[in-house]
């Protein structure tokens, strides 16, 4: 009979090496976490309270007035109405246009589609600059500059990566499904409508998930597009708020954290009542959207 | 089953078995398409429908992709500010570009710091992330919640938040520092440490990339590293010989498509540092951006998006180009 010692022990390395994992992926967490947690009780702090050294964490008083504040910090109701609105339009465009293309390219046959479909996926990787200053040009011949048609109507034509989900998705619905419904008397409209569409409740969930966060979080095409008051989204008013909180050296930072928690919000919920749809939407295209 | 058969279908079946047997049917499809004029009625029906149901998107190709692009190329070869009609200036843009504009070398270089120093170390983060996650058996849809959770969220709240964390006084990060007793640098507003705390700030959306590891991860064979335990691979050799080679394809496509984001970073450094100080931080799309809009010089714009075009697509042929020497396809 011999001893072993501690280290020795094959199960205690392993129970070791298991608590360093863990160990390892807590503080991780606990950095990604931490600015976050800092953010929302930056939030309900007094103003005088948020840069402090040695750093106070817990508000004392709790400001839950912050959060009314920050509609003097910003016509914020206007602004969450044009971010809300812009958001909600391209959800239905995509959801419109993607479909039908999408199912266009997992169901029929044709010449040219690989090359076309080869196409489609080409356009995801083209840097937005190479098309702003074109379609700048192009908006303001048409008097679309300052309002939010340049931000919703190409969505009602499709979008590359939104397709390409979809169709990988389609693809993976049976054919006989189509053919019953072929002997029923549906042509390939009928299709999409009776058997596709039904079946397809989590890929649109997810398409609409991604358009919404893509359009929620978006700032290069409203700060280039949108110009007037009455017209700027969340996130422009977000970033023209800067001024303000520095001008005079008075930061109002706790109204910046309190309306920046407020904007990171929907975006947040959205997750994590819906992380399902997230994570298929990742794991079918192999992107992060 | 009972669906008629074409002769593509023919050839597709055919044609997944070996090489000699893909030419032969792909000659058989050339050869008997060669004497035909008509189609049967239901494919060509099909083929109207597809075309019909894609339109959308091929307008929508034309007119906001494929016409703009042209556009931007007979710009690049103007001079415009919106008020007067554009000028012919051939290559003068371009010449400028290259030869007579600091500027915009520098940018380039920012840009590319950048990327290299995003794309790198997201990728390792996210691949050693992802490899741990993958050990742990408790707590995983917890982990992966708290570690994709600053992807969901926007860029200018981000970038906010950010600017409160990098206070050099006041923020979290000195704070933490200097418990450790480290005194921190500062961070955005300090010329040489501005560049790596963009790339601090991109670092914390490493969960974005660890969930695509994760699941490449989990699709990894058990025999392979059974196998690999057989022949006495310990836990760093089963990584390099097993994981490894079986993830590269998701980490190729990984590193191009995070390559192809960061080149575009703007959002971040429009709010937080607006090119400075001292455009330590003036990445191109920025200076691209400041060019068109503050400028007004739409030609010169148009000349350097058409520039990051093809640095795009020469940086992305050279990574495939690279790829078959770390790649593993399975499949093969």
């Amino acid at each position: 009979m011999y001893s072993t010692s501690f280290w020795e022990s094959k199960r205690n390395r392993e129970r070791l090496a298991h608590l360093a994992v863990h160990g390892i992926l807590i503080i991780g967490s606990f950095l990604v976490l931490v600015p976050l947690v800092w953010q929302v009780l930056s939030s309900l702090k007094d103003v005088g309270q948020i840069f402090l050294f040695p750093p106070r964490w817990i508000p004392n008083p709790v400001r839950w007035s912050n959060y009314v504040g920050i509609f003097e910090l910003m016509p914020f109701g206007l602004y969450a109405f044009n971010s809300t609105f812009i958001t909600v339009s391209n959800i239905i465009g995509y959801m419109l246009s993607c479909t039908i293309v999408a199912y266009a390219f997992a169901r029929l046959r044709a010449r040219g589609k690989a090359v076309l479909f080869v196409l489609v996926l080409s356009t995801m990787m083209l840097p937005q600059q190479v098309v702003m200053v074109p379609l700048f040009v192009l908006f303001r011949l048409l008097g679309w500059i300052d309002t939010f048609k340049p931000l919703i109507v190409p969505s009602f034509f499709g979008n590359a990566f939104l397709i390409f989900m979809l169709r990988q998705f389609f693809m993976t619905i049976p054919r006989d499904l189509d053919d019953a419904a072929k002997m029923d008397g549906c042509g390939v409209l009928g299709i999409l409508r009776h058997v596709i569409l039904p079946l397809s409740g989590p890929a649109l969930a997810t398409v609409a998930i991604f358009g919404f966060l893509w359009h929620w979080n978006d700032f290069l095409f409203p700060l280039i597009f949108l110009s007037s008051e009455e017209n700027k989204t969340l996130q422009l008013g977000l970033a023209g708020v800067l001024r303000q909180v520095y001008g005079d050296g008075v930061g109002r930072w706790d109204l910046l954290m309190a309306a920046s928690t407020v904007v990171m919000l929907p975006p947040l919920l959205l997750f994590v009542f819906a992380q399902r749809y997230f994570l298929e939407g990742i794991a079918v295209t192999g992107l992060k959207g | 089953m009972g669906r008629p058969t074409t002769t593509q279908d023919t050839v597709r079946d055919a044609s997944e078995h070996s090489l000699p047997s893909w030419v032969l049917s792909h000659l058989a499809l050339i050869m008997r398409g060669a004497g035909r004029r008509w189609r049967p009625g239901i494919e060509r029906r099909e083929e109207l429908m597809f075309y019909l149901l894609i339109s959308p998107w091929i307008i929508g190709f034309v007119v906001f992709i494929a016409g703009p692009m042209l556009s931007s190329l007979y710009l690049s070869f103007t001079e415009w500010d919106l008020l007067q009609p554009p000028q012919w200036v051939m290559l003068d843009n371009y010449v400028t570009m290259l030869f007579r504009d600091p500027l915009f070398w520098h940018s380039l270089k920012v840009t590319l710091f950048y990327t290299v120093g995003t794309v790198l170390l997201g990728t390792t983060g996210s691949l050693l992330l992802a490899s741990l996650l993958n050990q742990s058996i408790r707590g995983v849809s917890v982990y992966r919640a708290v570690y994709y959770l600053p992807s969901v969220i926007s860029g200018v709240a981000v970038a906010h938040l950010w600017r409160m964390v990098l206070n050099p006084e006041f923020g979290l990060l000195n704070l933490g520092l200097s418990f450790l007793g480290i005194q921190g640098p500062g961070w955005l507003a300090d010329p040489q440490w501005a560049l790596p705390s963009l790339i601090l700030i991109s670092l914390w959306g490493v969960g974005g990339g660890m969930i695509i590891f994760l699941a490449g991860l989990q699709a990894v064979p058990r025999q392979l590293y059974e196998a690999a335990e057989i022949d006495g691979a310990g836990r760093w050799a089963c990584f390099w010989n097993v994981t490894l080679p079986m993830l590269s394809p998701i980490i190729l496509f990984s590193l191009i498509v995070n390559t192809i984001d960061s080149f575009q970073v703007f959002t971040q450094v429009y709010v937080l540092t607006g090119g400075g100080p001292a455009n330590a931080t003036n990445v191109y799309a920025l200076y691209l951006y400041q060019n068109a809009f503050r400028f007004f010089k739409m030609g010169y714009a148009s000349a350097m998006a058409w520039g990051l075009f093809f640095m795009i697509l020469a940086v992305t042929v050279l990574q495939l180009k690279v790829a078959p020497r770390w790649v593993h396809y399975e499949a093969e």
